[in-house]
């Protein structure tokens, strides 16, 4: 599903440049679970970033779902995430002046999906998150695990085929996280590929796979049978 | 671009900010209702003057004499030049610059007009047919002096309608014999003129006068038409070749204003029509200065916007929202502010202009008013359409900045969480 070979990114810092990601090499099979840890600065937002085509790379290669993505102008890489990538982020980006349904539907929306029909789909997947109910209500007017439930079918609502999620539990207390985690695991049990970024060693160690980071290059691998010592080596750490 | 969807995103945006909406269309419309207002004035105080121009052909001039001031020729200075007959064929022959002429035999002291036992004593003109086109004189009723009466000198009279009212009352005067002093003269028709209404003047054909009050071949001023000219410079020197003509027929200087004098009323028509031409332009420049004022207001508001609207932006760019969704997002909300609001302004200018030329129209017909140098101050469909014209492209113009700023909005720097 995603093939990164070779990744450099710097930015530019005034006059000097900083180099974050410095010859990454990444595979990640489709219907994998996976999460990128390591600590800040060690590029794991930068390579978020590249997955999701939020931004551009300096050199190497990176295929999602078989297709080079590489200096694509922003219609286009707009167009490739509104198909490809569902995000979930940690603040939950609702649209504050839309109700559930119409943040859910608004991918639709890009795409030319007429109006009754995107909302008719949006509530099918708020019902499938449990908040159909919800559907009217303006996101300030639910708890975060509701918010972030209603990110999550705005995410899977244009079918991609990756979710991106940039640490989905950061804002929520350890109960509602499990809850999300649980919604994550189920849509990764359906056969999609999800993709988290966290900080936290407990919901990395819910995913299938850990990817730690550390000064821009994948420092270790953790599978899904070592999650067991790598869980025993963080308690003693 | 007329999407549902567009609109309904827009009016959210619009709704959730009414004060700053109304106080950016306020801007705008105040603008637009600044330039209708002056526009109007402008329109009015034209309309006004051309009005007072209007009581006569525009390309009517006059002609008089008297002596002489300059020495011309080995003639002395202070001689008497006088118009005559032949000068009238002269000018109604030769001159291929002028249209129509009239002379005038001023009738010696005041003539008494008597019908039965009524009597009064009142200006009388002498002229050619021609004068009705020239001094537009409008008839109640009658016909005005024609070829006819001229060629045969008939005794013949076209009264001022008050004078009619003075020696006839409620009777009919057509056909009716008024005495001039001793001489029966037939009543035509009679003139009325709302303009001037202590203006007492009754038409005799100029043939009659002559002869009937010892004139001779005697002519004491000439009204002509020149041919229409677009500028001062030409109807100058149609004026100046009359002038010459003239000079030469009676031997005086050409220069010389106190042996003849006269007034061309194009030029001076020209030169005030260019005065109102300055002022509108001025008008312009002074609306479209409002109105930029208005527009920058709109730009600014737009731009904090948007700014406030970074995340929002962001999001949607992440979610598939192109660069050119986006610009027509900010550029439509522009174009509806400053539309709505301009054409609430031009409404409003447009209807109080409206207004004041009905209070005026009111005050004419009712009889007053006719001091007032303003007449239909109103903007024409024309300058309106201009007008809108200008709010949509403004509008565009100051939604454009924003817009683009929103375009460059990188969704990874407006998605970044501050922690």
């Amino acid at each position: 599903m995603i093939q990164i070979s070779n990744l450099h990114k710097s930015y530019a810092m005034g006059s000097n440049s900083l180099h974050v990601l410095k010859g990454l090499n990444l595979e990640i099979e489709e219907g994998e679970f996976v999460s990128i840890m390591g600590s800040s600065g060690s590029g794991k937002s930068t390579l978020l970033n590249i997955l999701g085509i939020l931004d551009d790379y300096d050199r190497g290669t990176y295929y999602l779902g078989g297709k080079l993505i590489q200096g694509l102008n922003e219609t286009k890489a707009a167009m490739t995430r509104n198909e490809m990538i569902g995000f979930i982020f940690q603040s939950f980006n609702l649209i504050s002046f839309k109700n559930a349904m119409e943040n859910v539907a608004l991918p639709l929306y890009y795409q030319k999906v007429s109006r009754k029909k995107r909302n008719q789909i949006a509530l099918e997947y708020l019902d499938r998150l449990g908040l159909k109910e919800w559907a009217g209500h303006l996101p300030s007017e639910l708890s975060g695990g509701q918010k972030q439930r209603v990110a999550i079918a705005r995410a899977l609502i244009s079918k991609p085929q990756i979710i991106l999620a940039d640490e989905p539990t950061g804002a929520l207390d350890s109960a509602t996280s499990f809850e999300v985690m649980d919604i994550l695991k189920d849509i990764n049990n359906q056969g999609k590929t999800v993709i988290i970024v966290t900080h936290e060693h407990d919901i990395a160690a819910m995913t299938k796979k850990i990817i730690r980071l550390k000064d821009g290059v994948i420092e270790e691998v953790i599978k899904n049978g070592d999650l067991q010592l790598f869980k025993e080596r963080i308690l003693t750490e | 671009m007329f999407d549902v969807d567009v609109w309904q995103e827009i009016f959210s945006t619009i709704k959730k900010n009414k004060l700053r909406t109304f106080l950016t269309g306020f801007s705008v419309a105040w603008g637009i209702f600044m330039l209708m207002i002056l526009l109007g004035s402008g329109n009015g105080l034209q309309n006004g003057v051309k009005e007072q121009f209007a009581e006569n052909s525009v390309n009517i001039m006059w002609m008089w004499t008297g002596d002489t001031s300059i020495p011309y020729q080995g003639l002395k200075e202070g001689r008497t030049i006088k118009f005559n007959n032949a000068d009238y064929n002269f000018l109604k022959e030769k001159d291929e610059d002028l249209e129509l002429v009239s002379s005038r035999y001023y009738l010696p002291g005041n003539i008494m007009y008597t019908y039965k036992n009524e009597y009064g004593s009142f200006e009388t003109s002498s002229c050619h047919p021609a004068l009705k086109e020239m001094e537009k004189v409008k008839l109640t009723s009658g016909r005005f002096i024609n070829d006819l009466d001229l060629n045969e000198s008939r005794k013949v009279i076209v009264l001022a309608e008050n004078v009619r009212k003075a020696l006839f009352k409620e009777e009919d005067a057509i056909g009716k014999y008024v005495k001039l002093n001793t001489v029966p003269f037939k009543v035509i028709g009679v003139s009325f003129d709302a303009k001037r209404r202590d203006g007492r003047t009754s038409y005799i054909p100029v043939s009659t006068a002559q002869r009937i009050f010892n004139g001779a071949d005697r002519v004491h001023t000439f009204a002509i038409t020149t041919k229409m000219v677009n500028t001062a410079e030409e109807a100058d020197s149609i004026t100046a070749k009359v002038r010459q003509g003239m000079a030469q027929r009676h031997k005086f200087d050409p220069k010389d204003k106190r042996a003849m004098g006269s007034f061309n009323m194009l030029a001076e028509y020209i030169r005030t029509m260019k005065i109102f031409q300055a002022i509108k332009i001025f008008v312009w420049i002074i609306g479209i200065g409002t109105l930029i004022a208005g527009i920058v207001g709109v730009s600014n508001i737009m731009l904090i916007l948007v700014k406030e609207r970074t995340r929002e932006i962001g999001i949607r760019k992440a979610l598939g929202a192109s660069p050119a969704s986006v610009i027509t997002l900010v550029l439509l909300e522009s174009i509806l502010i400053t539309t709505i609001a301009g054409y609430i302004g031009l409404l409003v200018g447009v209807g109080i202009m409206e207004g004041i030329n009905y209070g005026l129209e009111q005050m004419l017909a009712a009889g007053g008013g006719e001091r007032i140098f303003f007449r239909n101050p109103t903007v024409d469909f024309t300058t309106a359409i201009t007008s809108m014209v200008i709010l949509v492209v403004s509008g565009a113009l100051a939604g454009y900045l924003p817009a683009r700023k929103a375009a460059n909005v990188k969704p990874i720097e407006a998605l970044r969480d501050e922690n």
